[in-house]
């Protein structure tokens, strides 16, 4: 356990972004380079608030004047369990209520999607002065509830099952880092209520086909005993799905794309050993059919040891 | 034990996950498998059941076509044949498209478009609204706005005249009893079902000569594209077997003559007036029902109200006056117990979420961006006559009955909004919260429960076999305003009576035409 002093057990359960109308890709994977040990548990518990009031109908940015903000709020309890040193495996699941602050819309309020993922050590070479690794993180997400993902942009998500494959790259010299990832989603067909509905035809069924999504994060910053820094540059872009026309209601199958900028900040007690606070945000630097989302959040980690010390 | 469990969760949900995303399977859209037109009768009596405009056929004009001999007609036998023998996968796919019937394929283009159109202008930068200009349709916003009330017209306007142009197209047919190319040639192959229905004019050809003629006037900047089908479709009657070009030019022709006398009527139906003046809407506020308790605009920026003036539109039914006496009496007065017991129970309908409740909203809410209420019911009434294997003239009867009753409807409808001009329950307690967009017209009589109403009516004569099918879907459907938070209960259940009142009138003319059952 020499290393677990540079080592610090973090379980980054969400790079919560834009829960409102980026919903699909971002609550459930893991998107940073730590690790927690072999045999100890992570209990988290991040909560989430996001709001827009400006979004993208396709690339023309405009107001919602019969929405106002529209904001939403998660609550999320999760877990993460050291396998093996090199492999790590998590599940979490957010609540989520959502709402508009004019107009006569009403929010919605469910458990969301169940994330789960497995996340992988593949490489780890000391080059330079400082030491690069290379992880493998295979995630996937199922809905937990029944909730209505045709209900744009009050929806609390967009019901379909997900599974995704991401590499990353980080390189650390003494308490600075560097890192880059890629992340591949697939994604489900959705059921929506009605039996017909117009993208840019016709469809005469209830399924809904839901382009893929790939995302880029570069970020870089500052790991110590107690203080860790990141910030973070995201670009989310979906493949394939259609515009919203000008002044109609979004749709789950949108092309939904963003580009964000984010900040994640963690604080470990010394004086209480396993207990750590993490504080962060995002914004949404540009978009295509999603909303200017900036995000708050803060949550609390509880690191132990599942197996009694010697 | 512990490790090995949380080993086995996360992987479960991987394993979900995959398997579900894999479910990534090609969507089948229930219009693609319609089968093809196959009449169980070709009714050849046609020609004597009552037209809706035309007065008498002698007025239009149908050259008397070549005799199977002669060599314009054996050229077109050629042209069919050369047509026939290199038919590519996307000319077969457009042969099964088409032979699923005229009508309907013509009624889901529709749809389409007025999905397409369906939506509001955005504001200017005063807060004004911009309105579409027939006279400028390419000029933001587009021309139309295919709102309820403009689809239930369109819509009507479109079987009205396929229907009057088949009874035109069956009394030629009958007059000059020319056979289909199939029963003349027996090396042409009949990529469709063969019937003993002759074949000059084509019928195909006239539906899509009488609906491209109404589209100019309709949905003007789609004619690239409604001209695009109404080629396809000529071409598929060729590449079938089915018609010749001369069948297919005189069936055309006809249909252009017979839309024209639609196409006058609609000139002169008072629609094109129905958006109204800033003056008439500031004077709805002084006419309306309560004083002081009129109907406002929830929308930000305040929208005028849609088409105050559509009550004044020239139904086909009957006659304005009619509109009049079909009129419900007033609402209840908001000072009243039954008014308060209504609002109080439109709250707590916005508090319910149960999933069934939203699902019901959904699938009936058919607001922007899609193809409107009248819209549902033809989709749903063609779900149904896919399965009777009516003739071409059928469905177009059929089809003719349900929106004129629809139309009528919306008229009916809009005059009793305009007269009584009264508020939605949003604006009389904005703590009601809705499961679906507030559309931007007063609540009493909700539009969804007249067209519901009407539409049940006809399709329950049509259709005596379906039982209440279609009233039960009525009363889900206006019952989903309520459910929405968006209407009062008295709104539906008013609206209900007076849209099937106005569909007993379409069934009193079906019972009439000389169709039958």
């Amino acid at each position: 356990m020499k290393h677990s002093l540079l080592y610090f057990y973090r379980c980054c359960i969400v790079l919560a972004v834009c829960l409102t109308l980026t919903k699909p890709v971002q609550a459930q994977t893991d998107a940073d380079a730590l690790m927690i040990p072999k045999n100890y548990v992570c209990a988290a518990g991040v909560y989430t608030h996001s709001q827009w009031d400006h979004y993208w109908e396709g690339t023309f940015k405009r107001d919602a004047p019969n929405l106002g903000t529209v904001s939403s709020n998660a609550y999320m309890l999760g877990f993460v369990y050291g396998l093996s040193n090199k492999i790590n495996v998590s599940v979490a699941l957010p609540y989520v209520t959502t709402n508009a602050s004019a107009g006569t819309l009403r929010g919605e309020h469910n458990l969301q999607d169940i994330s789960a993922y497995v996340k992988w050590l593949a490489i780890k070479h000391e080059i330079g002065k400082g030491s690069l690794s290379l992880h493998a993180i295979l995630s996937g997400s199922v809905p937990a509830s029944n909730y209505e993902a045709d209900f744009l942009p009050l929806s609390i998500g967009l019901h379909s099952k997900n599974v995704a494959l991401r590499g990353l790259l980080n390189y650390q010299v003494s308490r600075f880092f560097v890192a880059g990832a890629y992340q591949y989603v697939r994604r489900s067909n959705i059921t929506i209520d009605r039996n017909s509905y117009y993208t840019t035809e016709m469809h005469y069924t209830n399924e809904v086909q839901m382009p893929d999504v790939s995302n880029y994060l570069i970020s870089a910053g500052f790991r110590s005993l107690q203080f860790n820094a990141e910030a973070t540059f995201t670009q989310v872009d979906t493949h394939g799905g259609f515009d919203i026309r000008k002044n109609d209601n979004p749709f789950p199958s949108n092309k939904m794309n963003s580009q964000l900028a984010g900040l994640i900040l963690k604080y470990t007690f010394t004086k209480l050993p396993g207990l750590e606070l993490t504080a962060g945000g995002n914004y949404v630097l540009k978009g295509r059919n999603v909303g200017q989302s900036r995000s708050f959040y803060g949550g609390i980690y509880y690191i132990f040891n599942t197996r009694k010390e010697k | 034990m512990k490790k090995s469990l949380l080993y086995i969760i996360p992987s479960m949900f991987i394993g979900i996950a995959i398997f579900g995303s894999s479910c990534k399977k090609d969507i089948v859209d229930r219009t693609q498998q319609y089968p093809a037109l196959a009449p169980a009768n070709i009714d050849l009596n046609a020609d004597t059941w009552k037209p809706v405009l035309v007065k008498d056929f002698s007025t239009l004009t149908v050259a008397a076509p070549d005799a199977v001999t002669s060599p314009a007609y054996l050229a077109d036998i050629n042209e069919i044949k050369a047509a026939q023998r290199n038919l590519t996968a996307d000319q077969k796919a457009s042969i099964k498209y088409w032979s699923a019937g005229a009508v309907l394929r013509w009624n889901e283009i529709m749809r389409q478009l007025v999905a397409k159109h369906n939506v509001a202008p955005y504001q200017n930068a005063d807060d004004t609204y911009p309105a579409p200009n027939s006279a400028n349709p390419f000029n933001y916003p587009e021309f139309p706005f295919s709102n309820p009330p403009y689809a239930a017209r369109a819509y009507a306007y479109v079987s009205a005249a396929q229907y009057d142009a088949l009874l035109a197209a069956w009394h030629f047919k009958n007059t000059y009893k020319r056979t289909a190319p199939y029963k003349n040639d027996a090396a042409v192959q009949a990529l469709v079902p063969v019937s003993e229905l002759p074949s000059y004019p084509s019928e195909d050809a006239v539906v899509a000569g009488t609906t491209v003629e109404l589209m100019k006037l309709l949905f003007p900047t789609e004619l690239a594209y409604i001209n695009q089908k109404a080629q396809e479709e000529k071409e598929y009657r060729i590449m079938a077997g089915a018609n010749t070009r001369g069948e297919i030019t005189a069936g055309e022709s006809l249909g252009k003559q017979v839309a024209a006398l639609f196409a006058t009527r609609a000139r002169g139906d008072r629609a094109g007036k129905a958006i109204g003046t800033p003056a008439v809407w500031a004077t709805l506020q002084t006419t309306a029902f309560e004083s002081g308790k009129f109907w406002v605009s929830l929308e930000t920026p305040k929208r005028p109200p849609m088409l105050p003036l559509f009550s004044k539109v020239l139904p086909f039914l009957f006659d304005t006056l009619t509109v009049v006496s079909l009129r419900p009496a007033p609402p209840y007065l908001s000072t009243s117990a039954e008014y308060k017991k209504e609002v109080d129970e439109v709250l707590s309908m916005s508090k319910n979420y149960s999933r069934a409740h939203e699902e019901q909203v959904a699938f009936w809410a058919d607001g922007i961006g899609t193809y409107t209420p009248a819209g549902h019911w033809n989709a749903i009434a063609a779900d149904e006559f896919v399965k009777q294997n009516y003739s071409e003239v059928r469905w177009a009867r059929n089809f003719a009955l349900l929106n004129m009753a629809e139309m009528d409807a919306a008229i009916v409808c809009w005059d009793t909004k305009y007269f009584y001009f009264n508020q939605r329950p949003s604006q009389v307690d904005p703590f009601i919260k809705t499961l679906t967009g507030v559309p931007n017209f007063p609540a009493y009589t909700s539009g969804h429960s007249n067209f519901s109403g009407a539409a049940a009516t006809v399709l329950t004569y049509l259709l005596p076999d379906r039982g209440t099918k279609f009233t039960d879907l009525a009363q889900a459907a206006a019952m989903s305003r309520l459910y929405g938070g968006i209407h009062f209960r008295s709104d539906c259940e008013v609206g209900l009576v007076t849209g099937k009142a106005v569909g007993q009138y379409a069934v009193n003319r079906g019972k009439a035409d000389g169709a039958g059952l």
